[in-house]
């Protein structure tokens, strides 16, 4: 498949997304990458990724917002943290992209993206029970992405419940009144509305 | 020698054979593991990709709690181990966040001063109480027994300073004085594909399959691990890899805690061999006399 790409004139390049991850902690390293690929080359995933860790780093330096939060590649890294470990300039690769997921998931950028989905599910009940209960994070999970997949899921599911490995109920901490409070503090702090 | 001990949500149920070996495999040793009190989920990495600070300050939560008990915290569950280091370490590292974190712990009434960071329980099992200490206890060495060493990513990456992040030797080192035989196992650290296992099975899929398949042709008759994501993926999805790619993989996946308390003659009920979906104990039953 032939892949068409625009070319970009440096006077047209806007800065602000640069700044944007810049702010962030850690970001300012993005500066120093020398688009040497050993990121992409130590990748266990980069295969199934729209652009390779190293087109990202990039992007983010031609300004290109868009592209960068709507690409999957943020979403298919595993966490296995290869990358930032082997980087000669000690960027925080994976943290970066965890950022770069916050981002896209604010602005609606991650769309149907099944990671997402199941990462917002996670956060969810941690908030709601402090901890995170297996079963309900599945149900969260398959109503709101994935209506029809539990039925792929049912016979590891039936398998681990048959062994005593998912919880059938969900206890709360003690101190959830601490765990609400955080959460209200921090939306306060960012003053961007209720709990996403 | 005490520890301050957080499970992790994953030990709850999913490894529960994970939490109770671990507990009962300090305690022989003489060491005590005194668990949290009230503990909160780490966050995970699912946390952080939708919010960071309040990833951070919940999951400071816990570290502000451990930090007055002035006792090492260990985690056995390499998630848990990294999020809460990145915690740790963010908060050192980034002022700005720093000064968040705590104004929001300030609200809940807690205080964190930066200095708990949290070891993975092979290390005090390895450095602390010691391979010496723990061969004296060996009274079922696992003779015969060819056993894959696989830490996965996170229990040496990024915080690279408890073993080499590419090679790391440290559970060869226990399984040996275990008496086991340690198999050359290259994809030690390759990742399992941890929680795409959820959302982007076809790519887990074959991560799982590499790892399995290196460690059949090292001759393994099991593995050891040190992760209850990692757990999961290589035993529980074993079925599905046999079925899409046509293999025949029956190799029980077991937690390095599991074979010392068998390797140190603890009854069964600390093991747990009925929790597993891919039966280890007839592998077992060499060594069990």
């Amino acid at each position: 498949m032939a892949t068409v790409r625009e070319i970009k004139l440096e006077q047209s390049m806007k800065l602000d997304f640069m700044d944007e991850v810049y702010a962030l902690p850690g970001g300012d390293k993005v500066k120093d990458c020398i688009q040497c690929g050993t990121c992409s080359g130590s990748c266990p995933v980069a295969d199934r990724m729209e652009h390779s860790p190293r087109q990202i780093f990039a992007m983010i330096r031609a300004g290109m917002r868009e592209e960068v939060l709507s690409s999957n590649t943020v979403w298919i890294c595993a966490s296995c943290y290869t990358c930032p470990v082997r980087c000669p300039k000690e960027i925080k690769i994976a943290d970066l992209f965890y950022s770069i997921k916050r981002i896209a998931i604010r602005e609606g950028k991650a769309g149907k993206n099944k990671a997402a989905a199941l990462s917002s599910s996670f956060a969810r009940q941690v908030n709601k029970y402090g901890r995170n209960n297996e079963i309900r994070l599945l149900i969260d999970y398959f109503l709101r992405a994935d209506f029809w997949g539990w039925i792929k899921q049912l016979p590891i599911g039936w398998k681990l419940l048959s062994k005593g490995r998912l919880p059938l109920l969900a206890k709360k901490i003690k101190g959830m009144r601490q765990v609400r409070t955080i959460i209200k503090k921090v939306h306060a702090m960012q003053n961007n509305g209720g709990p996403r | 020698m005490k520890y301050t001990y957080y499970p992790g949500c994953s030990c709850e149920h999913s490894a529960r054979m994970y939490d109770v070996s671990t507990r009962a495999v300090f305690e022989h040793l003489g060491a005590e593991l005194i668990e949290l009190d009230d503990w909160n989920c780490c966050g995970a990495t699912a946390y952080m990709s939708v919010e960071e600070l309040m990833s951070f300050c919940i999951s400071a939560r816990n570290l502000a709690m451990a930090e007055g008990l002035e006792r090492d915290m260990v985690t056995p569950c390499s998630g848990c181990y990294v999020t809460l280091n990145k915690t740790h370490s963010y908060y050192n590292e980034y002022p700005e966040l720093r000064e968040k974190v705590d104004e929001t712990l300030d609200a809940v009434g807690l205080k964190y001063n930066g200095t708990q960071s949290v070891r993975h329980a092979l290390d005090p099992l390895v450095n602390d109480i010691g391979l010496e200490a723990i061969a004296e206890k060996v009274t079922r060495p696992l003779k015969g027994l060819k056993v894959a060493p696989y830490y996965g990513c996170q229990i040496v990456r990024p915080f690279t300073d408890l073993d080499d992040p590419d090679y790391p030797m440290m559970m060869d080192r226990l399984l040996e004085t275990l008496g086991a035989t340690v198999v050359a196992f290259e994809y030690k650290t390759k990742c399992c594909g941890g929680a795409q296992m959820g959302t982007n099975q076809d790519l887990a899929l074959r991560l799982v399959r590499n790892i399995l398949l290196c460690a059949q042709r090292a001759g393994a008759d099991l593995i050891c691990t040190t992760c209850p994501l990692c757990q999961m993926n290589l035993e529980a999805y074993q079925g599905t890899v046999n079925r899409r790619f046509k293999l025949d993989f029956n190799i029980p996946v077991v937690y390095f805690t599991q074979l010392t308390a068998v390797a140190m003659g603890l009854p069964e009920k600390v093991v747990m061999p009925e929790k597993h979906i891919v039966p280890f104990k007839d592998k077992l039953a060499a060594v069990a006399g």
